[in-house]
C-alpha cells in the first residue's frame, strides 16, 4: 500500500493538495501515481499567473512509459511553480509529497477543498 | 495461464515490479528503470530472458530446410558457433518473426525466436519442414540470462570455470560456445559487450544469485526496451510484424540475395518489392527539445505520411529518440514533424542507431 498522509486532500485524478495557508495549496501527484507511471523524464507546469478551474488538463507528466495529464484539483491563480523540476524530474518519484510538488495556487474559493478527498476516501479510490 | 521463468523467484526477492508479457510474469523494473539503463551502458547489467524460445534443428536437411525457411543464408556460416541475424517471412513477405541462428555442424542449429510468437513460429517451421528429414526440439530446460555492459564479460568470468574461460577468450561478436553446462554467447540486445547465457533450469537460480554477489545489477524489460532502441535495435510487433516487409524495418542487411539459385519462403514478394522501390523505410527521428516520442505518432514529410514504430526517451542522450516508419525518399538530416499531443514538433531523420558502447553514434 502506497504512502497517503492523512494531512493532504485528495483528487480521484491523484493530484494531492496541501492545507491552505493564507489562502495558497500546494498541489502535487501522489505516491501511488508516480508509482503507476515510473521515471519521471519531463514536467510540464502552468505559468506563474496563469489562472485555472477545477478539472482543466493544466501541466503534464512524462515518463519513461506515457504522457499523463494532471488536471487542476481546485480553481485559483498559479502563484509558483516549482522550478527544480526542470532539471530534476525524477523529484517526482523520490519525494511525491515533498520536494516532488508542482504548483502553488491562491484559491478563488477555500470551499472548494471541502470537495476533495480525504486519505482514507483516496485510499478506497484506489484499490482494485 | 501465466508463465513464470525459473527465475520468478529471484526477482521478486530483489523487489522486482511485475508485469505480464504476453503471458510472462516477467520484472519491469526493480525500483528505476533510468538506473538499470544508466548501470548496462556504465557498469554491468543482467536481464532474464528465459522466457524466450530456443529451438534447435537438427538432422541430414537442416541446413537446406533453414536455407528456404529464413532470408539470410545460413550457407554463410562455416565456423562451428557462429551466429547469424535474420528474419523468417510468410508467403506475402511479411515478417513473422525475427531471430537468431547459432551453427554447430550442417546438420545441426540453434535458434533462438520470440516468446510472443512462440506458437505460431513453432507451427510455421513444422509445417515448412514437411518433406525435410529433421527434427525441430524446443528446449524449454533452459533459462537464459544476458549479462551487458562494459564491465559484464569480466564480471561473468569470475564465475567461469577455467576451460570457460579458455573458450571464450578473445570471442568474436556473434559467437556462441557450449562448455560445461553453459552455453555461452556474444550476443546481445542493447549495443553494448556482454554475454548471452544459456543455462540448465536447475542451477538457473544459483547463477543468478552469484551474478549479483559480484555486482551484477538485475534489470528489468523496461531498461531492455530503452536500451535496445537507442541502440537502433528492432522490437518484433512493434518495428515489425507480418504485415510489413524486411526492406520497410531495417532488415535489408539481413537478406541474403546470392546465390540467386536459393529459393527462400518471400522472395518473390520481395525481388519485385526492391524492383519496384516503393517500400517504405525504417529511420531514426531525434527530438532535442522536451517531450517524448511515442509508438503509433503520425510523421509528417513533404513526401507523405509516416508513423512511429518506437519511441521512447533516451535517458544515455537525454532527450527521446524513436524508430519510424516513413517515405523512402526521406532522407538523413531532414526536418520532419510529429503530431504530439495535438500539436506539430520538429525532429531531425537519422540513421536508426542512435548509442553504441555508451556513445552517440548520430
Amino acid at each position: 500500500m502506497s504512502n497517503i498522509p492523512t494531512e493532504l486532500k485528495y483528487a480521484t485524478s491523484h493530484e494531492w493538495v496541501s492545507v491552505a495557508k493564507d489562502g495558497i495549496v500546494t498541489v502535487g501527484i501522489t505516491e501511488h501515481a508516480q508509482d503507476l507511471l515510473g521515471d519521471m523524464v519531463f514536467v510540464e507546469l502552468p505559468d506563474v499567473d496563469d489562472s485555472i478551474s477545477t478539472g482543466d488538463d493544466v501541466a503534464v507528466a512524462e515518463s519513461v512509459k506515457a504522457a499523463s495529464d494532471i488536471y487542476a484539483p481546485v480553481s485559483g491563480t498559479v502563484v509558483e511553480i516549482n522550478e527544480a523540476l526542470e532539471d530534476a524530474p525524477e523529484l517526482v518519484n523520490s519525494d511525491a509529497f515533498g520536494e516532488g510538488w508542482l504548483f502553488k495556487v491562491k484559491l478563488d474559493d477555500a470551499s472548494e477543498l471541502e470537495n476533495l478527498l480525504d486519505a482514507d476516501g483516496y485510499a478506497s479510490s484506489i484499490e482494485d | 495461464m501465466t508463465n513464470k521463468t525459473v527465475l520468478h523467484a529471484k526477482h521478486l526477492a530483489s523487489g522486482a515490479k511485475m508485469v505480464d508479457f504476453y503471458g510472462w510474469e516477467m520484472p519491469i523494473n526493480y525500483g528505476s528503470q533510468i538506473e538499470e539503463h544508466n548501470v548496462v551502458r556504465q557498469n554491468a547489467g543482467m536481464f532474464d530472458v528465459s522466457h524466450m524460445t530456443i529451438v534447435d534443428i537438427q538432422g541430414i536437411d537442416a541446413k537446406d530446410f533453414l536455407r528456404y525457411l529464413v532470408i539470410n543464408d545460413v550457407a554463410k556460416l562455416t565456423v562451428a558457433g557462429k551466429a547469424l541475424y535474420t528474419g523468417m517471412l510468410n508467403e506475402e513477405g511479411g515478417v513473422i518473426d525475427d531471430l537468431i541462428i547459432y551453427f554447430f555442424s550442417d546438420t545441426n542449429y540453434r535458434l533462438v525466436v520470440n516468446s510472443a510468437t512462440r506458437e505460431k513460429d513453432l507451427a510455421w517451421m513444422n509445417k515448412q519442414a514437411s518433406g525435410f528429414d529433421l527434427t525441430i526440439i524446443e528446449r524449454p530446460e533452459f533459462g537464459m540470462i544476458a549479462v551487458q555492459g562494459p564491465q559484464a564479460k569480466a564480471k561473468v568470468a569470475e564465475l567461469l570455470t577455467p576451460e570457460q574461460i579458455v573458450a571464450v577468450e578473445g570471442m568474436k561478436p556473434f559467437f556462441g560456445v557450449q562448455v560445461g553446462d553453459l552455453f555461452i554467447a556474444t550476443t546481445g540486445y542493447t549495443g553494448e559487450d556482454g554475454y548471452e547465457i544459456i543455462v540448465p533450469d536447475n542451477t538457473a537460480e544459483d547463477f543468478w544469485q552469484k551474478l549479483l554477489d559480484v555486482g551484477v545489477a538485475p534489470c528489468g524489460l523496461g531498461a531492455r526496451d530503452t536500451l535496445r532502441l537507442e541502440a537502433g535495435m528492432n522490437l518484433y510487433g512493434l518495428d515489425m510484424d507480418e504485415t510489413v516487409s524486411p526492406l520497410a524495418a531495417n532488415m535489408a542487411w539481413t537478406i541474403s540475395w546470392e546465390p540467386t539459385a536459393r529459393n527462400f519462403i518471400g522472395r518473390d514478394v520481395l525481388t519485385t518489392q526492391k524492383a519496384a522501390g516503393t517500400q517504405p523505410k525504417l529511420v531514426g527521428l531525434v527530438l532535442t527539445e522536451k517531450g517524448v516520442l511515442r509508438s503509433h505518432q503520425v510523421v509528417i514529410t513533404e513526401f507523405g505520411q509516416g508513423e512511429i514504430t518506437s519511441g521512447s526517451f533516451s535517458p544515455t542522450l537525454g532527450h527521446s529518440v524513436a524508430l519510424a516508419r516513413v517515405p523512402r525518399s526521406v532522407k538523413v538530416g531532414d526536418i520532419v514533424e510529429v503530431e504530439m499531443r495535438k500539436k506539430l514538433v520538429k525532429v531531425t531523420v537519422t540513421k536508426p542507431s542512435f548509442v553504441r558502447n555508451g556513445k552517440k553514434v548520430f
